[in-house]
C-alpha cells in the first residue's frame, strides 16, 4: 500500500535536488496512515480478533473429529460441554436399550474403565451379528460378541465406549456445531468479501468515471443511481433469489452488483475534487488519455475513503446474508452460514440457548472486529485529524 | 416555499414512474406464476383465472393497464389472498407499521441524542467509552438475535411482556416490538450525534456563547445542538422511511400484521400486485422523507434556503 503515491508526491513529478531528495526521505500519506493505525489499540486488537476468526474458520474444519454435516442421532441438542460425551450415567441405559432392540435380555451388566461388557441372553440363538447394533450407536465401538453357551443362547458381549467432544454443544438434528459454526465462518466471511469487492470495483469506476467526465455524463449518470437508491432494496436482493435461485456464489455477486450505489457516490464526490488539482492537470497537459488518468492518478487517490467504506461494507454484507437466511433465503443445507445457525438457534432458544450463543459470538465479533478497524482506517486516513 | 415543494412533488413524478417500470418488468421476468401451485390447476381453470387477471394478454398491455389503475391510486387486486384488493390490505396493515415505526423512530431520535450529547461532553472518559461501545454493539448485533433474547427473558422468564401478537394495538404488545426497532437506529444516532456535537462544541459560536456566560445548558441546547443534529436528520431520514414501512424480521418474530412482510410473501408468491404495492408506498415514503428532511434542514440551518 505504502507505495501507492498521494497527492503530496505525485509520480509524474520531478525529484528535486537528489541530494536533498537522500537525506530527506519523504513520508507517503500511507505511511502516515499506517503508523497511526498501527497506535490505535482498538483497531489493532480488533485486527488480531478477525485474523484469528480467520485462520479458525478456514482451519477449523480441517482440524475437527467431525464431520460438518455428520448426524449423531445419540446427541441431539446435548449442551455444550468441556467433558466428553457420553456422560457416566448415559452408557447403561443406551447399552440396555441397543440389546433390547437385538431382541436379547441382559443377565448382567460391568463397566470397565472404557469397555462394557455384558452377558445376554435369549431364548433362540443368539445371532453374532447383533454386533451391529451397538456398532451402528454412536456411543459404543469396535463391539464384539464371544464365549457363546453350548447351545448359543447365552454369549458375552463387549464394546468400547467411543467418547466424542462437542464444545460447542450439537444442532436439532444432532451436528457437531463447533466444526458447524467454523464451516459457517468460511461461508459468511467468503460472502463478505465477495460481495464487497464486486461492489467496490463496480463503485469506483462508476463513480470516478462519472466525476471525472462531468457535465451532462455525470449528471445522466448519478440520476441513474439516484433512481436505483429509491428502488427499495429488500425487493431488489428478494429478486435476485428469485432468479438465481439456489446459486448462491452468483447470487452475492449479484447483491455486490447492488451495493455499489454508496461507492460510486463517495468516489465522485473526491474525483470532483481530485481532477482540479495540478498533477492532473500536468498529465493533461502531457496528453495523457481520460482512461490513463483514471487509472494512474484519479483511482490510486480515491483509495483512502474506498478502504474505509470496504471494512464497513463487508459487516454489512454478512449481516445482509444473514438477513436472507433468517427468511429462509440464504445458504441451502446442509451447507450452512452464521445467519443460518443463527436464526436456527432463535427458533431453538428455549431449551438450547447455546444454538444461539456459540454463532452469535462468532457473527457479533467479526461485525465489532470489522466496525473498528473501519473507524480506526478512517481516523488513520482523515487528514484533516492530524 | 410552496413552489419549491411543489416542484420537488411533481420532480417525484418522472422517478415514481421509472420505479414503478422497473419493479414491473423485473418481477414479470422472474420465473413462475402467481398460480404456480404444488399440484397444478385444471388448465381450463387456468385459463379463466389468468383472463380475469388479464395474465393472457401481452407484457406491454399488462402494463398499460397497470398503469391506468395506478394512476388512479387502484393497485388492483391481491393474486394470493384471494378476494382482498391490495388497498383493503395496505389500509389494514400501514397504520399498524407507521404506529410501530414512528414510536421507534422517536424512542431512537431522543435516547440516542441524549446518549450522543452526553457521550461527546465526556469525550475519552469512561462515559463516552462505554456509550459507544455499547452503540457498537448495536449496530453489529442483529435485531434477529436480540429480539429472540428479549422476548425469552422480558416475555418468556420475566413474564413481564406478552411474547408476540398484535393484540389490536394494545401497549403492552407493542413495547418489545418498538424496542427493538428502535435499539440499531439509537445507536447509529448516538454515534452520528456524538461526532458532530464534538464538532460543534469547539466551533466558534459555541465559544462566543460560552464567552457571553450563558449557562452550560442553554449553550448546549440552543447554540450546539442545533447545528450537530443536522448529519442525525439527514440520516433519520431515509431510516425513518425504512422504519415505517415495516420490518420483516420484526414483524415476523413477533407476529404484526404489518406491511413489512408483504415483501417477502409477495415476492415468493409472485403476487405481482401486492409486490408491486409495497414498492410504490415504500418509495413514496423515502421521497417524502427525504423532501421532509429538506425542509427541516431549512429550518435548523438559516443559510439553507428555497425560493
Amino acid at each position: 500500500m505504502s507505495t501507492i503515491s498521494s497527492p503530496q508526491t505525485p509520480p509524474d513529478q520531478p525529484h528535486g535536488d537528489p541530494a536533498v531528495h537522500q537525506e530527506v526521505r519523504g513520508r507517503s500519506l500511507w505511511d502516515d496512515a499506517r503508523d497511526r493505525l498501527l497506535a490505535n489499540r482498538a483497531a489493532m486488537a480488533s485486527l488480531c480478533v478477525l485474523v484469528l476468526i480467520t485462520i479458525i474458520s478456514i482451519l477449523g474444519p480441517m482440524l475437527s473429529p467431525h464431520p460438518f454435516d455428520k448426524v449423531y442421532r445419540d446427541y441431539v441438542k446435548v449442551p455444550a460441554s468441556l467433558s466428553a460425551y457420553p456422560a457416566e450415567d448415559e452408557v447403561e441405559p443406551a447399552f440396555r436399550s441397543l440389546l433390547k432392540r437385538a431382541r436379547v435380555s441382559i443377565d448382567s451388566f460391568e463397566r470397565t474403565g472404557n469397555v462394557v461388557t455384558a452377558i445376554v441372553t435369549s431364548k433362540r440363538e443368539i445371532d453374532p451379528r447383533i454386533v451391529r447394533y451397538a456398532d451402528r450407536s454412536d456411543m459404543f465401538s469396535g463391539a464384539t460378541l464371544g464365549d457363546f453357551s453350548e447351545d448359543g443362547k447365552s454369549a458375552v458381549m463387549q464394546a468400547d465406549i467411543a467418547f466424542v467432544h462437542f464444545y460447542f454443544g450439537t444442532d436439532s438434528n444432532g451436528r457437531d456445531l463447533m466444526t458447524r459454526t467454523f464451516i459457517a465462518g468460511r461461508v459468511s466471511l467468503t460472502i463478505g468479501l465477495l460481495a464487497t469487492i464486486v461492489a467496490i470495483a463496480i463503485g469506483v469506476v462508476y463513480g470516478a468515471t462519472s466525476g471525472y467526465l462531468g457535465g451532462r455524463v455525470d449528471q445522466s449518470m448519478m440520476r441513474v443511481v439516484d433512481v436505483l437508491y429509491s428502488l427499495p432494496f429488500i425487493f431488489f436482493v428478494i429478486m435476485l433469489v428469485v432468479f438465481f435461485g439456489r446459486n448462491f456464489v452468483l447470487m452475492f455477486i449479484a447483491v455486490g452488483a447492488v451495493e455499489w450505489l454508496d461507492m460510486a457516490r463517495i468516489v465522485r464526490g473526491q474525483t470532483l475534487t481530485i481532477k482540479r488539482q495540478e498533477y492532473v492537470q500536468a498529465a493533461e497537459a502531457m496528453g495523457v488519455s481520460d482512461g490513463g488518468i483514471l487509472r494512474r492518478h484519479v483511482i490510486p487517490n480515491t483509495l483512502g475513503p474506498v478502504v474505509v467504506y470496504m471494512t464497513l461494507l463487508v459487516p454489512k454484507v454478512i449481516l445482509l446474508e444473514s438477513f436472507l437466511s433468517f427468511l429462509g433465503l440464504g445458504v441451502q443445507e446442509p451447507m450452512t452460514s452464521w445467519g443460518v445457525l443463527i436464526s436456527e438457534g432463535a427458533r431453538n432458544l428455549q431449551g438450547a440457548y447455546w444454538m444461539l450463543i456459540f454463532p452469535s459470538i462468532f457473527l457479533t465479533s467479526t461485525l465489532f472486529a470489522l466496525n473498528f478497524i473501519g473507524d480506526g482506517l478512517r481516523d488513520a486516513l482523515d487528514p484533516k485529524d492530524r | 416555499m410552496h413552489r419549491y415543494v411543489l416542484g420537488r412533488l411533481l420532480g417525484a413524478i418522472p422517478t415514481l414512474f421509472l420505479i414503478v417500470t422497473i419493479s414491473f418488468f423485473l418481477i414479470r421476468i422472474a420465473p413462475g406464476g402467481p398460480f404456480d401451485l404444488e399440484r397444478p390447476l385444471e388448465a381450463k381453470v387456468m385459463e379463466n383465472l389468468n383472463r380475469i387477471y388479464h395474465l393472457d394478454e401481452p407484457l406491454w398491455n399488462q402494463y398499460l393497464i397497470y398503469l391506468k389503475s395506478i394512476a388512479v391510486l387502484d393497485f388492483g387486486p391481491s393474486f394470493y389472498f384471494r378476494d382482498f384488493s391490495i388497498n383493503e390490505l395496505f389500509a389494514e396493515s400501514l397504520p399498524i407499521s407507521i404506529q410501530l415505526g414512528l414510536s421507534a423512530l422517536c424512542l431512537a431520535f431522543v435516547v440516542g441524542g441524549t446518549l450522543g450529547v452526553i457521550a461527546a461532553l465526556r469525550q475519552n472518559r469512561m462515559t463516552d467509552y462505554s456509550v459507544m461501545t455499547a452503540a457498537t454493539l448495536g449496530v453489529t448485533v442483529p435485531n434477529f438475535v436480540i429480539a429472540p433474547i428479549l422476548t425469552l427473558t422480558l416475555g418468556g422468564w420475566l413474564g413481564w411482556l406478552p411474547v408476540g401478537g398484535w393484540n389490536g394495538g394494545k401497549f403492552v404488545n407493542a413495547i418489545l416490538p418498538v424496542i427493538t426497532l428502535a435499539l440499531p437506529q439509537v445507536a447509529v444516532v448516538a454515534r452520528l450525534t456524538r461526532g458532530s456535537m464534538i464538532e460543534a462544541l469547539r466551533s466558534n459560536h459555541v465559544r462566543t456563547a460560552r464567552a457571553y456566560g450563558l449557562t452550560t445548558w442553554l449553550v448546549i441546547v440552543v447554540h450546539a445542538l442545533r447545528g450537530a443534529i443536522l448529519p442525525v436528520v439527514s440520516y433519520l431520514g431515509p431510516a425513518a422511511a425504512a422504519l415505517l414501512t415495516g420490518s420483516v424480521v420484526v414483524e415476523t418474530i413477533f407476529g404484526i400484521p404489518g406491511i413489512g412482510r408483504y415483501f417477502v410473501q409477495g415476492a415468493l408468491n409472485r403476487d405481482y400486485t401486492l409486490v408491486m404495492g409495497t414498492v410504490v408506498v415504500v418509495a413514496c415514503f423515502v421521497i417524502l422523507f427525504n423532501l421532509m428532511v429538506d425542509l427541516i434542514y431549512a429550518l435548523l440551518d438559516p443559510r439553507v434556503r428555497y425560493d
